[in-house]
């Protein structure tokens, strides 16, 4: 889109604090009236040294601090950063574990939608999908606190194994969240996703095309939502995940072009219900057996290198660990997902509106944890 | 006023009094009356607007202040709007940020000087009362650039520039539609517009014809846009512009635009109320049932139902972008505003 | 044109079927607790603030190298063999003296590590979740009881009250 931005250009920060940027993130705007000739967004707000920190604490104490990465979904965080310490000293774990694994794991991602969902209705305008959002997240945190003890950062995936075991009913009670859940997605469509309003807002803008999301390494429901059909859980499948049934809904751009906002949005509400359906068979699939069975006394990898990469609610989540045989990490590099899609904010904002740049943001779900660090 | 008048005469050696000050009393006494009404129903509508808030979204509320259901909460965030201390930051335009919180104020509440609540409970009775309206309530628009302009924050002049070409494109449809009363009634005056709706629930403007029908949805749309409520809040959109206008003000100066905001909210409905729904008149007409409950009450009744649908679409509906609410405004209520003034001056002469 | 009504009408239909759900809501029972009157019934493995009962602790010093933050601070110094010995409820010997067991739970992020490494399961933690303070020093805990025979660890405060 061809616009002249020979008027006057103000900038206007929007950010660190502001209520829609999610967190701490600063975006300089360059507008002309309503329209946004660039948008730059400045991170580094929350940087807490992750990855420096890490190297100065042991294997088993780097679980709580991957938790504080993307505090929307710490079951995912953590489970990436465990499955790549298993992959490195070669730990199998057992098949109750991975199943519990991949309870957890979708659940944290039904949540963490939700989560984007409800703060999505919240920057177009509609306050009540948050809530009700919220309400059903908190049954969801109710599962981990009982499994786990707490509500937000778990640290409950250890390496080789899991903190606890699940409280013999919670099975039955998952199954009968999802049995109530997969309906209120329906009820959260009727509210905020059919609405014109809501479409009117969100689609037709923001549009990354499929090329622009591969070309900016764009991964998860964003890139799925530029029409990509792309998963980790299925292209490099970890824990199982290829014994599961579930599809990978990607934008269809039922109203205007493939990878607006919209079908960003969509994508994930489609994801929350494969999810409901790869939970169910996972709670049919679990066997009796020790969650701690191949949990090392001693967390001590070989020297080596390795990455793994997991797919968590916001994207490709990738660990790169180097260690030098002693029983800190020697290096961690994160690929955070956040951040990639970050970096194709600028050019997707460009000549859109004050209100569209909030509605492009909330359609990218980032979250400043971990794009920071 | 005249009831007004007729009461303060009832006080003791109120005639003594100079007759500079006897004539000003009623103008007085009307307004402490008209505020202190404006006040209470001003804190009710904020308590009713976090009960609808709070159960659309499943939560409670406030439980806590005054024992029933926080009954007393919003007079004690009143309290302490009041006792905040007001803080006018370093960089504004001083005189202009002070004021502009009365003007905006004073634009609302002014227009509440024709509003018939009875029969005869009025202030006075304008014989261009529903012009009178448009044109006052139209002055809050001057405070809210006031506001923008000098708070000296990009933010609060996006907003108060959102609020300006929002407020005066929709003074139009909304004006449009309140002429196909006019064309019914011969009258501008509220008091009239409401007699000539006596006689029960079929004689309201509303039910008159279809076309009176579709003029109270756009007059109701477009009042919605003019008292920035969402689907229309684009002005203090809170996720794009933080608060809009009044990001800088705290305090006393915040609570007025707040009350300035309800008042609006307010005002529209009783307008629409007036014009549609019947005023002060009862659903039965009297021939059949005694009319028992008073005028003022059937009114706030009514208006307090338009003011719930307002809520209610406040807590379930997306705001709108800029250039949709212009294309709302001159390409879809406009042209229907007018078709319904020809439809409507086409069923008057029948 | 066409698509011009469609709009509308859409947009209305739309607008009416999101106000009729929001509006089925507002006669849903709320999900709200009334906090401060009624609680949450935490669940038994609830993570919050950590407790030590000392008379089990052997002063091994476990949970302070697993802790990741290193919010535990211990200090022990071998008991005199003359002393008589004294023994945790489970039997292990106390060989150590501990005379510092403070936790600071301003800078304890309640991953539970510390728990786990306990040998004698001394340290756990609590379902207290209410303990917030006004000064941040208030925030540590002091959980030892015996006294240093040695000067080493003299200097530091003991606690007010338990």
């Amino acid at each position: 889109m061809e616009v002249d931005y020979s008027g006057d250009i103000m900038t206007l920060n929007m950010g660190p604090q502001h209520p829609s940027t999610h967190g701490v993130l600063r975006l300089e705007l360059k507008t002309d009236g309503e329209i946004v000739a660039d948008a730059v967004p400045h991170i580094g707000y929350l940087h807490r040294c992750f990855e420096k920190h890490v190297e100065n604490v042991d294997y088993a104490g780097v679980v709580p601090f991957t938790d504080r990465m993307d505090y929307c979904a710490a079951m995912n965080m953590e489970l990436g950063y465990v499955l790549t310490v298993e992959k490195l000293m070669g730990i199998e774990v057992n098949n109750r574990v991975r199943c519990l694994r991949i309870i957890m794991a979708e659940l944290s991602r039904i949540a963490s939608h939700l989560i984007a969902a409800g703060t999505y209705g919240n920057d177009i305008g509609s306050f009540t999908p948050f809530l009700w959002c919220f309400r059903d997240r908190e049954t969801i945190l109710d599962f981990f606190e009982e499994t786990s003890g707490a509500r937000l950062l778990y640290n409950y995936n250890w390496i080789g194994g899991l903190m606890h075991d699940i409280k013999p009913g919670l099975e039955e009670k998952i199954i009968e969240f999802i049995d109530y859940f997969e309906p209120e997605v329906d009820n959260l469509n009727r509210l905020l996703s059919d609405n014109f309003i809501f479409i009117k807002r969100t689609a037709g803008v923001g549009i990354l095309s499929p090329e622009q999301a591969v070309s900016y390494g764009v991964t998860g429901p964003n890139l799925r939502g530029s029409g990509v059909k792309f998963d980790v859980r299925r292209e490099e499948p970890y824990l199982g995940y290829e014994d599961y049934e579930f599809d990978i809904p990607v934008g269809l751009g039922e109203h205007g072009p493939v990878g607006s906002c919209w079908d960003r949005y969509m994508v994930r509400i489609r994801e929350v219900k494969e999810s409901c359906k790869i939970v169910r068979q996972a709670v049919a699939r679990l066997t009796p057996g020790d969650v701690r069975e191949a949990v090392p006394k001693r967390i001590k990898p070989p020297a080596g290198e390795v990455y793994m990469r997991t797919e968590c609610p916001r994207g490709e989540l990738g660990y790169l660990l180097v260690s030098d045989g002693s029983l800190k990490p020697y290096r961690l590099k994160v690929k955070s997902p956040c951040f990639t899609v970050m970096s194709a904010f600028r050019e997707v904002s460009r000549g859109a509106m004050i209100a569209d740049v909030v509605s492009i943001l909330g359609s990218f779900d980032i979250v400043l944890g971990e794009i920071d660090r | 006023m005249e009831s007004v008048a007729q009461l303060l005469e009832k006080i003791p050696k109120y005639d003594a009094l100079p007759e500079t000050i006897s004539a000003l009393m009623p103008i007085l006494a009307s307004s402490v009356i008209l505020f202190a009404m404006l006040a209470l129903a001003v804190l009710f509508m904020v308590w009713l607007e976090r009960k609808v808030s709070a159960h659309i979204q499943d939560r409670l509320g406030p439980m806590v202040v005054g024992g029933w259901h926080g009954w007393a909460q919003t007079i004690a965030d009143a309290l302490k709007l009041l006792l905040k201390e007001d803080i006018v930051p370093a960089s504004v335009d001083r005189v202009l940020f002070k004021m502009a919180p009365f003007i905006v104020f004073l634009g609302a509440f002014a227009a509440y000087v024709v509003l018939p609540f009875g029969s005869s409970s009025f202030v006075t009775d304008l014989n261009i009362g529903i012009l009178y309206i448009v044109a006052v309530s139209s002055l809050s628009v001057i405070g809210i650039i006031m506001a923008g302009w000098s708070s000296n924050n990009k933010y609060s002049l996006y907003g108060s520039m959102r609020a300006a070409a929002q407020i005066v494109s929709y003074e139009i449809p909304a004006a449009v539609a309140i002429m196909t009363v006019v064309l019914f009634t011969g009258s501008l005056s509220m008091v009239d517009i409401v007699r000539a709706q006596t006689g029960g629930i079929q004689n309201w403007f509303l039910f008159r014809n279809p076309f009176l029908f579709l003029a109270f949805v756009v007059y109701f749309i477009a009042s919605l846009a003019e008292v920035n409520r969402t689907p229309f809040d684009l002005p203090e959109a809170e996720s794009e512009l933080v608060a809009g206008y009044h990001t800088e003000y705290s305090g006393m100066r915040f609570a007025f635009f707040f009350l300035a905001e309800y008042a609006n909210m307010f005002l529209v409905a009783s307008v629409a109320t007036t014009l549609f729904l019947g005023g002060w008149t009862q659903a039965v007409p009297a021939s059949i049932m005694p009319q028992i409950v008073p005028g003022p009450v059937v009114f706030f009744v009514k208006a307090l139902i338009l003011i719930f649908i307002q809520m209610w679409m406040r807590w379930s509906l997306p705001r709108l972008r800029v250039d949709q609410l212009m294309y709302i405004n001159w390409k879809v209520l406009l042209p229907v505003s007018f078709a319904l003034v020809l439809g409507a001056g086409w069923m008057a002469t029948l | 044109m066409l698509t011009y009504f469609r709009n509308i009408g859409q947009g209305i239909m739309t607008i009416v079927s999101s106000m009729a759900i929001a509006g089925r809501h507002l006669f849903t029972p709320s999900v709200t607790l009334q906090y401060p009157k009624e609680k949450w019934l935490l669940p038994e493995r609830s993570r919050m603030r950590l407790m030590n009962k000392i008379e089990d602790c052997i002063g091994c010093g476990q949970c302070a190298r697993s802790c990741p933050t290193e919010c535990i601070l211990v200090k022990t110094e071998k008991r005199g063999k003359e002393e008589a010995p004294v023994f945790a409820s489970d039997g292990t010997a106390k060989k150590l003296r501990t005379y510092v067991f403070d936790i600071d739970m301003a800078l304890c992020c309640y991953c539970g590590l510390c728990t786990f490494a306990c040998p004698t399961q001394c340290l756990i933690m609590t379902g207290e979740y209410e303990y917030s303070v006004y000064d941040k020093d208030e925030h540590i805990y002091h959980f030892a009881a015996e006294k240093p025979l040695t000067v080493a660890g003299e200097s530091r405060q003991n606690p007010p009250e338990g």
